[in-house]
């Protein structure tokens, strides 16, 4: 049993990812759906919202990790991706990340300064391309998509299973959804 | 050009924490202009209660000790007895002070306790995120009322202050809201009285402030603001609830009602 | 699911008919939990008490007419139920009491702490008196614990107290239910629901006769050692040929385990002893442990509480360090691994060949 466990010590895969922005931004439902998919595809899974006076004054983020074992602390000190769907977000949690990390930002209402080298930036004028589609609600998802792309974190199609799970009765929103999803998706 | 909008000498340079359009911001604003118009900011002692206010004290420039929670009545209580100078409020939210509270306010009120307390009556619980409050109103759904507050079950909205006008210690007991500019100056108008009831040494009092949380209302803050107007003043009609100031003199032997 | 509500539907599942409580960060959510789901079921109620003093006080009313009853709260509204918890343990009452515990002292903090092991473990109110202590470390395993805190508390007649953290009752994590909620509530025989048909009950503790008062304690602390042999549970991992073993629980232990897997993947013997019941306390475990292992390291997130249990256990037979993180911080496994090895090599220990 012993030398069992001690062989799968050495392929430790770990990510941690924080999603953050205003409270109606569907922060909390984009790191629900990651989680959803993860566990969907096997993974270990945890989700851990911020909670209490944080979310105070309107803000609120949430933590993923994601691995093949066993998960030790669901918070992250270091995210190696972090989710900015807006500038207090932005602020906050740019040097958190992790070097060598990805930033994703949401350029329609953030202006992107950032003042690190070492992580890469991606931006996604999610809200723009929400609003485009006629359903400003959906930047989460928009911006999801584009995470799914540039992470290979989970696949598209897990999202969109996801979706259709979540929003069982509610054919309309898993339509908008999935265009928002699939729009992201198609940015890079 | 006439300054006509300044920044209170009582109130800290730090921006606020609560949500938008919460009614503690601007019943902050209002408890320093008192202090800084009745010169009163160095003798002003507050205590501060669990609840979204807890961290008054970043805002409030005096001396401020938070309490355990429902525990300010008590706690003001053996601070003004220590040191009668002092001039002791309390901060409490409904919860606080309806709920976990109560026993703790109405003696204190009944003892005739020269405090002032300062009531945010929101309709539920802000800090702890919304669940129902004994000032819900009756089918008002919050996270502990999912159906709706049903009476039968978990009892109507209390009106903390017309219990507490009972109680022959209590001199000065007004509801006010701050929820329209009209409004906002009776408030203010009637937290200066409060404190000049315990600064004549007459009694306990009190301010019930109808506040609005927008954030656990799942409101805007403009629908939160004509809400109190609609919904909430029906159940807790503003106005003057009790004023024995007049009728009672300092010594609190001739009584007014 | 969240943490918070895997308890409550673990709870609802065990057949508990009555829940009170009072809002309380971070363990709201099931509050919430079981307003929205116990306070319509047949049979059942909720109740949103007016503080965490009545809701323990209806929790001994409802123990009394001898239903399955359940209180949550975090740690300051933990330290208002003592009194009532004193009561339900002197008046041999079955109840479950969760803790999902902040940093403290006072108001504190809202995120997650271990602060309250010796509330928890000795007590907690007035009198002579113990409490099952039971201390999750996932939410599969709140779930789990909380289905077996009620049979315990009937089984043996005590107040069972749940020692979580806000980290696990926020958090969400895959999890499976073993149980269907029963279709029938469980009755205790001995519940009080008036003398019909039988002699009237009294349910009592206070006596002027200290004798009797003694054979009460006498008889409580009977029950007690019963439940010390029969009840003892904790997880061993890893410790075979572990040099030095971390002991840790709840929280602090899931961390610690990551830890110890990259201790191991380089070459560090370490293994990790996590104690399940706090109350009763592993010790001959422990104690057996000392035969195999030369440091044992304590890691809490708190100054160190459960290490006079690990000190009591070891009787001095091995060195044992202490680190933790007290005011709801909360460690990363990175940090653990770090203290690890630097004790590894302080203390001289033999590493993998
Ligand atoms: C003994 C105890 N129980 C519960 C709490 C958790 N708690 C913090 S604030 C609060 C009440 C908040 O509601 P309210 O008093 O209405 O003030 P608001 O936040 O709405 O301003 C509660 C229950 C606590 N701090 N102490
Ligand atoms: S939750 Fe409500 S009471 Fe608390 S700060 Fe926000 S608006 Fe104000």
């Amino acid at each position: 049993m012993l030398l069992e466990q001690k062989t799968v010590l050495v392929k430790e895969m770990l990510i941690k990812t924080i999603f953050a922005g205003f409270g109606g931004q569907g922060v909390l439902s984009m790191g629900l759906n990651l989680s959803q998919a993860a566990m969907s595809e096997g993974k270990h899974v945890t989700y851990l919202p911020s909670y209490g006076a944080e979310v105070r004054g309107g803000t609120a983020n949430c933590t993923v990790a994601i691995s093949d074992e066993e998960i030790a602390s669901p918070v992250a000190s270091s995210p190696d991706f972090v989710v900015a769907m807006n500038q207090p977000s932005l602020v906050r949690f740019q040097n958190q990340i992790q070097s060598g990390g990805l930033l994703f930002i949401n350029s329609s209402i953030t202006e992107p300064v950032v003042s690190r080298g070492d992580i890469e930036v991606i931006e996604v004028p999610a809200s723009d391309i929400a609003e485009e589609l006629k359903s400003p609600k959906s930047a989460n998802m928009v911006m999801m998509g584009a995470f799914s792309k540039k992470t290979n974190l989970v696949l598209l199609s897990t999202l969109i299973e996801v979706l259709k799970n979540t929003f069982k009765t509610k054919k309309m929103l898993i339509d908008i959804n999935k265009k928002a999803l699939t729009a992201g998706y198609d940015l890079f | 050009m006439k300054k006509v909008y300044r920044r209170p000498k009582s109130l800290k340079r730090a921006a606020f924490h609560y949500c938008p359009g919460c009614g503690h911001s601007i019943v902050h604003r209002l408890l320093t202009e008192v202090f800084d118009e009745m010169n009163i900011q160095d003798k002003v002692i507050g205590i501060p209660p669990p609840g979204c206010s807890v961290f008054a004290y970043h805002y409030l420039d005096i001396d401020m000790a938070e309490s355990a929670h429902g525990r300010g009545a008590a706690v003001a209580t053996g601070l003004k007895r220590a040191y009668p100078d002092a001039l002791v409020f309390t901060y409490q939210g409904d919860g606080d002070l309806a709920a976990i509270g109560t026993a703790e306010t109405i003696h204190a009120a009944n003892r005739g306790e020269r405090i002032t307390s300062i009531f945010i009556n929101n309709a539920v619980y802000g800090m702890t995120g919304g669940q129902m409050a004994p000032t819900t109103l009756s089918n008002m759904k919050t996270t502990t009322t999912p159906y709706g507050r049903d009476t039968r079950l978990e009892g109507y909205p209390v009106r903390m202050s017309e219990m507490v006008a009972l109680v022959k210690g209590a001199v000065y007991i007004e509801r006010t809201a701050v929820n329209s500019p009209a409004n906002i100056k009776k408030t203010k108008k009637a937290i200066r009285k409060a404190f000049q009831a315990q600064i004549d040494d007459l009694g306990y009092s009190l301010v019930e402030i109808l506040s609005p949380c927008p954030t656990n209302w799942k409101m805007n803050p403009l629908e939160s603001w004509q809400w109190v107007e609609n919904e909430m003043t029906k159940e807790f009609p503003l106005g003057l609830i009790k004023d024995a100031t007049r009728t009672k003199d300092s010594t609190g032997k001739r009584d007014a009602d | 699911m969240y943490g918070n509500a895997a308890i409550g539907e673990a709870a609802i599942r065990a057949g508990c008919q009555c829940y009170f409580g009072y809002p309380i960060t971070p363990q709201n959510e099931l509050t919430e939990y079981m307003a929205t789901n116990l306070s319509r079921r047949k049979g059942c109620s909720f109740v949103q008490a007016e503080s965490e003093v009545s809701a323990i006080n209806m929790v001994y009313g409802a123990s009394l007419a001898g239903v399955r009853t359940m209180t949550s709260s975090s740690s300051p509204g933990i330290s208002l139920k003592q009194e009532g918890i004193s009561y339900l343990a002197a008046c041999e009452l079955p109840a479950v009491i969760v803790n999902i515990s902040r940093g403290g002292p006072g108001l504190g903090s809202i995120s997650a702490a271990q602060s309250d092991y010796f509330q928890s473990t000795r007590g907690g109110g007035h009198g002579d008196y113990r409490t099952i202590v039971l201390a999750p470390s996932s939410v599969q395993e709140l779930a789990d614990l909380t289905h077996r805190a009620f049979d315990l508390a009937d089984r043996y007649r005590i107040p069972v107290i749940i020692l979580g953290d806000g980290m696990l009752g926020q958090m969400m994590e895959p999890l499976e239910f073993k149980y269907d909620a029963p279709s029938e509530l469980p009755v205790r025989s001995d519940a009080l629901r008036g003398a019909k048909g039988r002699p009237s009950r009294i349910v009592k503790t206070f006596t002027s006769r200290p004798t009797e008062l003694e054979e009460l304690n006498w008889s409580l602390f009977r029950r007690y050692r019963l439940i010390e042999k029969e009840e003892t549970t904790y997880e061993i991992y890893l410790v075979e040929d572990a040099e030095l073993v971390v002991v840790a629980f709840g929280a602090a232990a899931r961390i610690a385990k990551g830890a110890i897997r990259n201790a191991r993947a380089n070459g560090l013997k370490v293994g990790m002893f996590r104690p399940i019941t706090l109350w009763p306390f592993p010790y001959e475990k422990i104690s057996e442990l000392t035969q195999t292992t030369k440091h044992f390291l304590v890691f809490e997130m708190n100054m160190g509480q459960m290490i006079e249990d690990v000190k009591l256990a070891v009787e001095g037979k091995r060195e044992i360090s202490f680190y933790g993180r007290p005011g709801g911080v909360i460690p990363t496994p990175s940090e653990v691994l770090r203290v690890i090895t630097r004790l590894y090599y302080q203390k001289g220990l033999k590493t993998e060949k």
